[in-house]
């Protein structure tokens, strides 16, 4: 069905989304890796369209541009703390294509009489995968904009295996008894259903982890709907993604110390047996003020900025922009502690702070700040809690022991910018806010650091 | 295409996707995230077949759909990610890179 000009164009796309994924992944090349893929994807759509395959063209018109417009609009408008939920959208859009196509296919080869136990097998992963990604993706996207809190009801797992087993009862008859759609669409039905469930329950910290796992799917999505088609440019394409997601799935999981399945299948841990909040926090708190802070920050030579998700909801990464410039002026050396799962999705931290135009080289990485806190003195928390909480370091019963976290609490002096006391997803006291060199500056973010930066001014 | 060939490119192309990326820096987990998201909306190919190919009016629409789907994945995430990675690059370059084309 296709030529071989088809084929070789669909070869050179390929060829453009390898390197533009090995471009993506260093910071010297990563506007040309993106390039790279955006030519890639153009070929493809070129080659496809030049096949004889494509008789006519309205349709295929009609849906180019406005997918063009909705696709760019979206792009320019979001603001830098709502991509995460961007990407969640596209994901899904991707995923809810790739369902919409089997589809297609399915039901032209079921007329025609060309069921194969192949296809019908591949087109059923293809709407399954696809429909999972489709609604789980729009569930993480409200749960992203924090306007879905919603996250199940009692005996949903129950639910979730009896869906489980209705797909691959569904799945079989559609192999089957291919010539009935039906099948077809009842199995996209369950797979919908099954992505509300299985993402409806998690939330907060393990977001990164179900991003990173939904792009997977929407590649291995693609990748069913390439076996459908007989097309090996989907096939190629769709893997790339499928392994990438893979592979920042796992870098997630293991930046919380969680395995995938606990995330996946086990609800967010409770800090109900450890010590309670009075006990950690009774009189060993104590707070302070902005000029305080200032007064501080004026003989410090080395400050570490740590940031959390708190930043992001606040919008304070221009603020601390110009308290980290302020200081520099002063002759401090100033770098960013940025913890992996630091945010909604993986290294969201790190594009809040390029947005503000902090250099990336003074981003660093975990393992890299954690030997230097020692000879740091001051250390700024802001809108952060379980990834600087030092139980994870010392109590083994604790519901994130083990998790790597920011040794904050050994720098001299470590300012904590916060609202209150309240616990972060873990749901457990931190013992860094009643530490003997904590101190607690209570405020929304962005208002606590230019105060901080107004007081540094005056001094 | 032969079912083995089809599988062997498939389980080649995931040992490639995994070398490719292993060791990414934290930095560009976003954008590499939204870009490789970009490429999953490669179905666009299957969706222009579907939506071209003068099949019955029902899965024309779904072709229609799966076109105006698959694009806003495609245009929306490579346009999301360069505006990213734009935000990466050293300010003095930037500004050269805002002024070469028109102040954009």
């Amino acid at each position: 069905m296709m030529d071989d000009w088809t084929t070789l164009g669909y070869l050179v796309s390929a060829i453009l989304f390898i390197l533009g994924l090995k471009r993506l992944s260093r910071p010297r090349t990563a506007v040309r890796g993106n390039q790279f893929g955006a030519a890639g994807m153009l070929i493809a759509v070129v080659v496809t369209l030049a096949d004889n395959a494509i008789l006519s063209f309205e349709w295929i018109i009609a849906g180019l541009v406005l997918g063009t417009a909705i696709g760019a609009i979206l792009a320019v408008r979001v603001r830098m703390t709502a991509m995460p939920e961007l990407v969640a959208l596209f994901n899904g859009f991707g995923g809810g294509a790739s369902v919409l196509v089997a589809a297609a296919s399915f039901s032209e080869a079921g007329d025609l009489g060309t069921d194969t136990t192949r296809m019908s097998a591949a087109a059923a992963l293809a709407s399954l995968i696809g429909a999972v990604t489709f609604t789980g993706s729009l569930i993480a996207f409200g749960k992203l904009r924090e306007s879905l809190r919603w996250s199940g009801f009692a005996g949903m797992r129950v639910v979730s295996v009896t869906g489980a087993a209705a797909a691959v009862v569904f799945a079989t008859l559609m192999v089957i008894d291919a010539q009935n759609p039906l099948w077809l669409w009842l199995l996209v039905a369950v797979g919908a259903v099954l992505g509300v469930l299985v993402v409806s329950p998690i939330g907060g910290a393990d977001m990164p982890v179900v991003i990173a796992l939904l792009n997977s799917l929407s590649g291995l999505a693609a990748v069913a709907a390439g076996f459908v088609l007989d097309n090996s440019l989907l096939i190629i394409a769709g893997s790339l993604v499928g392994a990438s997601g893979l592979i920042l799935t796992q870098i997630m999981c293991v930046a919380m110390n969680r395995s995938l399945p606990a995330v996946m299948f086990s609800p967010a841990p409770s800090g109900a047996d450890g010590p309670s909040a009075d006990d950690v926090y009774a009189g060993k708190v104590r707070s302070t003020s902005p000029d305080d802070v200032a007064m501080l920050l004026e003989s410090a030579e080395r400050v570490a900025i740590v940031p959390g998700y708190g930043l992001a909801v606040a919008q304070a990464q221009h603020a601390v922009r110009d308290l980290a410039r302020r200081l520099e002026e002063r002759g401090a050396d100033v770098v960013f502690g940025i913890h992996p799962v630091a945010g909604r999705m993986p290294g969201h931290m790190n594009v809040l702070l390029a947005e503000a135009e902090i250099s990336y080289e003074r981003l660093v990485e975990m393992d890299d700040i954690n030997p230097t806190f020692e000879q740091t003195d001051v250390t700024i928390v802001i809108g952060a809690n379980d990834v600087v909480n030092p139980v994870a370091r010392t109590d083994p019963s604790s519901p994130i022991a083990g998790m790597p976290i920011l040794d904050v609490d050994k720098s001299n002096v470590v300012v904590v910018i916060k609202r209150s006391l309240s616990p972060g997803f873990a749901g457990i006291p931190n013992p860094l806010f009643a530490g003997e060199n904590s101190l607690m500056l209570y405020g929304d973010g962005r208002e606590a650091v230019v105060e901080i930066t107004k007081a540094l001014q005056q001094i | 295409m032969d079912l083995l060939i089809a599988v062997t490119l498939f389980v080649l192309a995931v040992f490639l996707g995994v070398e490719l990326i292993t060791k990414v820096p934290p930095t560009l987990h976003t954008p590499l995230m939204s870009g490789s998201n970009a490429i999953s909306g490669i179905t666009i190919v299957g969706a222009l077949v579907a939506a071209g190919a003068d099949h019955r009016t029902f899965t024309t629409v779904l072709g229609f759909a799966a076109v105006t789907l698959a694009m806003i994945n495609v245009v929306g995430g490579f346009m999301v990610t360069h505006r990213m990675l734009h935000m990466f690059r050293p300010k003095r370059r930037r500004e050269a890179a805002s002024d070469e084309s028109g102040g954009g």
